[in-house]
């Protein structure tokens, strides 16, 4: 299991949690959707090597759906409604992308600790796998957490699930109709989560989740 | 393969298949509550189902076979559902199906009477079908699982006629109960299953718990069985729901329901704890089980409604119940096995026996109720001139649970009695104190219960009807006296013959017991019981049936014979009330007055007035009676106040912003993660 193939599993999945980190950088939408495309492609990738290193072929089909929906039909989707809700050229105001980095810094420092000792008797990829795993969910969360636009929040909990795909695809064993299942979960979500976009919208003049948190404060009061 | 290695092997499934037939059946009523003959298909079935049951069971325990066991890949995919048949199982089963099998034929008559066969109909079959998979269960999630199917069918019939108000909150208040005693047991079975999870009761019985976890185990099932069954103080649901339910339903869930709830216990404490560790279980058992007894007897003599005043009963009947089992924990604790099963034998025997006489007061008042639309005693009287046979029945009925020889009633607690007087002999001074007091309470809560009876039959079945209702009543169908009838003849026989019942009894006391029995009583001269040794003391009920007829008879011939019979005229003796109306006779209200002010005044702190009006006013005079209820305002209300408290604390989480919201969750997880880093 070591030596190339180990090493190359090894880059794709950290080049999961680098590409969450550039998620968590970006201030434009139109931006942070094609980071997330890249996001997506290289979870294909990470899955894909997976697939031939495991001699697993259920996995390439994980790959291609993950291929065709996140890197592809996702990320247009949203593009479209971006530039239909006109705000493709808007800058999110980010709360300081200092504070995020190292907020982020700490979650894969805490997903690395928390994971290496409870996997002790795993298999060194499987280990490193689950750990940038779930710093690529943590990561997803927090983006979720630090943007105010919904379309950003679309973006992190999609990421989030890329994560999830990560896991197991190194954990070996998750059978292909669970997979199948998120998947299409995930390409409903995004339908819902379209729609309500645009109800929104059409509300209150703005997808800022701002608008919304005083509109319940009004009606509180 | 011989035929009974045959049957034995086949009777499993066969009493699987059954509780699945009831299942079809609730589905099928269904559809079938809208057309007229469908009860009577419905109920016809559920009969059917109970009667097989009920043979096979009997067949099981009589012929004494080994337990068998089947495991179908249904429930949780690494453990299978188990099912077990043991005399345990065996015994339940019998008084489970003997009690739906006459709630049914009960309801053939009875069921036609009712106005929402389709909220009634569904449930009834998969009400059965709960209680008997819960019997059946050999693994805690299947046992769990069908406790919950059987909590929850049981409330979908409570509020089966939800429109009154006061129905909807004795549902909700089932409900709460039966989640918290569910949740107790629960937990009572991740400590009996351990770190491994065992949790097929064939594994549990293996292993071994700690005394410190067993004791909590112990606790934890007398929260979740004694909830479902009704001990004090846990009780406060089931006078409420057990009188919402039609009234064949309310015999199925105080005479049968209650009676698995004590299955539940005695399972998990006798069979799965495996040799009790600590004398003071069985203290703490006795003790419950005498305060539930007079409490309950207390709280039934203050009730004027004949459906509540007997859900009471049932909370005064397990209080017996419990006595008992209390009583066999002390003694196995102390190795005194011929004594544990003395005491074992008459906790089963009065198992039988209160699902025997409760389900037929249960179904007399679901009669009384059919001719009157009345519950209230005060607006009955006077019902045995229109209903004669029902009023026998009743009269039967009432005679058993006041103890009264030769019924059914009094053999067990006799046996309980004869348990408690062995008790000196246990070597804690605790328990030589505790024992006899309870003993005291029992002796008590049985003069308490014959009060109460004579109230209930008294006042609703003599003297002159107190409202129209009453007067107009008319005898109730076939089907319904002849299900009453049938646990009649069952109260006298179990009484007369209580020799073979404890000779039934006896696979099931030497499997709890350690095999030790009460000795063989089929072969003694004139059927006596004799529970320890010939010298200290023996019942007969034939004897005693014997005398009680011929000295009747005797009387009734001397009477005729010496009296003078020529008959005289002259006017009635009216009391000093020459206007004779319905309304100066004694009410229940009344007759329970001398009780009330005895007990009532320190237990409920009764309290009456009697506000009369000033001269010139023409406004009658009124007395009231107010009654507080300590377990209620002590126990409940404070928990209630609590939790509505705690809650308004925490509203303003119900407007946080989306934002928020997922900061929160993204905290907890981050705190969790944390804290399994420094854990570890």
């Amino acid at each position: 299991m070591h030596g190339l193939a180990f090493d190359i599993a090894h880059f794709l999945a950290g080049g999961m949690v680098v590409a969450s980190f550039l998620l968590l950088y970006q201030d434009r939408l139109s931006a942070l959707i094609n980071i997330f495309a890249l996001h997506s492609l290289v979870l294909v990738l990470a899955v894909g090597w997976q697939a031939y290193i495991q001699d697993a072929h259920h996995l390439y089909v994980t790959a291609g759906i993950a291929l065709i929906f996140k890197a592809v039909i996702i990320p247009t989707a949203l593009h479209r409604i971006v530039r239909q809700l006109g705000i493709h050229r808007t800058l999110e105001v980010v709360g300081g992308v200092g504070r995020d980095m190292l907020a982020g810094t700490a979650l894969v420092a805490l997903a690395i600790l928390v994971m290496l000792p409870v996997t002790a008797g795993a298999d060194a990829l499987a280990r490193e796998d689950l750990a940038f795993a779930l710093a690529v969910v943590l990561l997803g969360l927090l983006l979720m957490v630090t943007r105010q636009n919904a379309v950003s929040l679309v973006v992190g909990f999609m990421s989030l699930e890329n994560g999830l795909v990560l896991a197991a695809a190194g954990a070996r064993g998750m059978p292909l109709a669970v997979e199948i299942s998120i998947a299409f979960s995930v390409l409903i979500a995004l339908i819902v989560i379209g729609v309500f976009l645009f109800r929104i919208r059409e509300r209150f003049d703005s997808v800022d989740m701002q608008a919304m948190d005083t509109f319940r404060e009004g009606r509180r009061k | 393969m011989p035929a009974g290695v045959r049957f034995a092997t086949m009777s499993l499934p066969l009493l699987l298949g059954l509780p699945m037939l009831l299942l079809a059946v609730g589905v099928y009523a269904i559809a079938a509550a809208q057309r007229p003959e469908g009860g009577r298909q419905v109920y016809g079935i559920a009969l059917f189902a109970c009667v097989v049951l009920l043979a096979l069971a009997l067949g099981h325990l009589l012929a004494g076979r080994a337990p068998t066991t089947l495991t179908l890949p249904l429930g949780l995919p690494w453990l299978g559902a188990h099912f077990r048949l043991d005399a345990l199982a065996a015994f339940f089963l019998i008084v489970v199906n003997l009690g739906g099998a006459v709630a049914s034929l009960f309801a053939l008559g009875y069921g036609q009477h009712e106005r929402a066969p389709e909220r009634v109909l569904p449930f009834f079959p998969a009400f059965l079908a709960g209680m008997n998979l819960v019997l059946l269960a050999d693994d805690a999630f299947t046992f769990l699982f069908a406790w919950e199917f059987m909590s929850l069918s049981s409330w979908a019939l409570v509020m089966a006629h939800h429109q009154e108000p006061a129905n909807a909150r004795a549902g909700y208040l089932y409900l709460v109960m039966a989640c918290f005693g569910t949740l107790a047991l629960l937990l009572a079975f991740g400590l009996l299953a351990g770190p491994d999870g065992g949790y097929g009761f064939a594994a549990i019985r293996a292993g071994t718990t700690s005394p410190g976890f067993a004791a909590l185990v112990l606790v934890l099932t007398l929260l979740g069985a004694g909830s479902k069954a009704g001990l004090v103080p846990l009780h406060v649901w089931l006078p409420l729901a057990h009188p919402a339910a039609p009234s064949h339903v309310s015999a199925l869930m105080s005479g049968v329901m209650t009676k698995v709830a004590v299955y539940g216990f005695i399972r998990i404490v006798f069979d799965l704890l495996g040799e009790p560790a600590l004398w003071w279980w069985g203290g703490l058992v006795l003790a419950l089980g005498g305060i539930t007894a007079v409490l309950g007897v207390l709280y039934a003599l203050m009730q004027h409604d004949l459906k509540r005043l007997l859900a009471y009963h049932t909370v005064e009947n397990i209080g017996i119940i419990f006595i008992g089992l209390g009583l066999a924990l002390a003694f196995q604790a102390n190795q005194m096995y011929a004594s544990a099963a003395l005491a074992l034998t008459a906790a089963l025997f009065h198992v039988l026996n209160h699902s025997l006489f409760k389900s037929l007061l249960f179904l007399g008042t679901g009669a009384v109720l059919t001719a009157t639309g009345e519950r209230d005693m005060e607006r009955l009287g006077g019902l045995i001139h229109p209903m004669p046979w029902t009023a026998l029945a009743f009269l039967i009925g009432s005679a058993a649970i006041s103890a009264l020889p030769p019924l059914n009633g009094f053999v067990s607690e006799w046996l309980t009695f004869q348990a408690i007087l062995i008790s000196p002999e246990l070597p804690q001074w605790l328990l030589k104190f505790l024992v006899p007091a309870v003993g005291a309470l029992l002796a008590l809560s049985a003069a308490l219960a014959a009060t109460c009876f004579v109230k209930a039959f008294g006042i609703t079945f003599l003297g002159r009807p107190r409202s129209p209702a009453a007067a107009g009543a008319v005898e109730t169908d076939r089907y319904s006296l002849s299900a009453l009838f049938v646990l009649a003849a069952l109260c006298l026989l179990a009484g007369i013959l209580p020799g073979l019942v404890v000779d039934g009894l006896a696979p099931v006391v030497s499997l709890l017991n350690g095999g030790a029995r009460l000795m063989a009583q089929h072969d003694r001269p004139w059927l006596t019981l004799v529970p320890v040794v010939d010298v200290k003391s023996t019942y007969n009920g034939l004897l005693v049936l014997l005398f009680m007829t011929l000295s009747g008879f005797t009387a009734a011939f001397l009477i005729h014979r010496l009296a003078s019979n020529a008959a005289r005229r002259g006017p009635a003796w009216d009391c000093g009330f020459p206007d004779a109306n319905p309304a100066f006779q004694y009410t229940a209200g009344s007759f329970a007055q001398p009780i009330r002010r005895v007990f009532g005044s320190i237990v409920f702190q009764a309290r009456e007035r009697v506000m009369m009006p000033p001269p010139g006013d023409l406004r009658p005079a009124r007395f009231e009676v107010k009654l507080r209820d300590p377990v209620w305002e002590r126990g409940y209300a404070p928990v209630a106040h609590a939790v509505v408290a705690l809650s308004s604390r925490f509203n303003y989480l119900q407007y946080l912003t989306i934002r928020r919201y997922l900061s929160l969750v993204f905290g907890a997880l981050v705190v969790l993660l944390l804290g399994m880093v420094l854990w570890r």
